[in-house]
């Protein structure tokens, strides 16, 4: 087997992945009488889908807005010195930025694809001018604020 | 309201949302029986939305993820409705966010390979409507994820 070989799941894997991304606290016990599954067979699959590496983790879903955090905004952003900065440079300097909350490296109309939150537009721009726009290489900048967000299960339903 | 204790108990948890109460409980510097009825306060008021179990795709074989900026033609009535109703439709479609800029909506697609992606582009993609222009960027890496709020 390669590392390229994609993990192979049955029916009932992919029901409990589905189950899983929905809720991921919901005890072997509960999923188990939900899928008519013992629970053993239950936790043991759950166990697989974990150290198979299906599943990769957890993530909260926090209310932002509630949590002061009122806007969120993509960046998509250009390196204007290319070949001269370091790529390692540019990233590890925008990932130590906490308001960043995440950074994809892309190919098409930019080179990075950034997530950032901020209270509001004021410290957007605060994060903008001091953080974003002072970092190694960084060239053209684009901006779209999130309006609404939603997550769908893919292709495994 | 939250105040200093929930804060502290949500740092811990969105930073490593698998732990077990007990261990959540001693990061964040409380007792069990105080992290649990903080928590439950938390869900009860819309604050905690929910704890996901987070699909590695590449590991499915879906290696190919491609992000498709979209603008709409927004002369046409309920452009970003119809839109986003017909794109839920699509199993690929991973993520749906709708913006403010020069980006209208923003579909995260993933496929098993450049040959199922083309397939999915011309046949479940530019038969959406109400398309007036339409940018894809693929994604090479994910340097950094942890959707983490600077609580």
């Amino acid at each position: 087997m390669t590392a390229t070989d994609p993990i192979e799941l049955d029916t009932i894997d992919r029901r409990l992945l589905v189950a899983l991304s929905q809720d991921a606290t919901q005890s072997a016990g509960s999923l188990a009488r939900q899928l008519g599954l013992s629970q053993p067979a239950t936790w043991r699959r759950i166990k697989r889908l974990h150290e198979s590496g299906a599943i990769k983790g957890q993530r909260l879903a926090l209310d932002q807005e509630r949590l002061g955090f009122g806007v969120t905004v993509f960046l998509g952003l250009k390196l204007a010195t290319k070949g001269r900065v370091s790529l390692q440079d540019f990233e590890r300097a925008v990932m130590a930025i906490p308001e960043v909350q995440t950074v994809e490296h892309v190919l098409g109309l930019y080179d990075y694809r950034l997530r950032v939150v901020a209270r509001d537009i004021a410290d957007f721009e605060r994060v903008l001018r001091r953080r974003i726009m002072t970092l190694p290489g960084v060239g053209d900048v684009e901006a779209n604020v999130l309006l609404s967000e939603e997550r769908r299960p893919g292709p495994i339903g | 309201m939250l105040d200093d204790t929930d804060r502290r108990i949500l740092r811990q948890y969105q930073h490593a949302p698998a732990l077990s109460a007990a261990a959540l409980a001693e990061r964040a510097g409380v007792t069990a029986a105080t992290c649990a009825r903080r928590l439950s306060a938390l869900k009860d008021a819309g604050v905690l939305q929910g704890n996901h179990a987070v699909i590695d795709w590449p590991a499915l074989g879906y290696t190919v993820e491609v992000s498709l900026r979209i603008t709409l033609d927004k002369a046409a009535p309920r452009a970003f409705d119809t839109f986003v109703e017909k794109a839920r439709d699509i199993p690929e479609v991973i993520e749906i966010q709708t913006f403010l800029g020069r980006v209208d909506v923003r579909l995260s697609v993933i496929s098993k390979d450049m040959a199922d992606y083309q397939r999915l582009y011309r046949d479940a993609i530019l038969t959406l409507p109400h398309i007036a222009d339409i940018e894809a960027l693929m994604h090479v890496a994910r340097i950094k994820t942890d959707e983490t709020l600077p609580l």
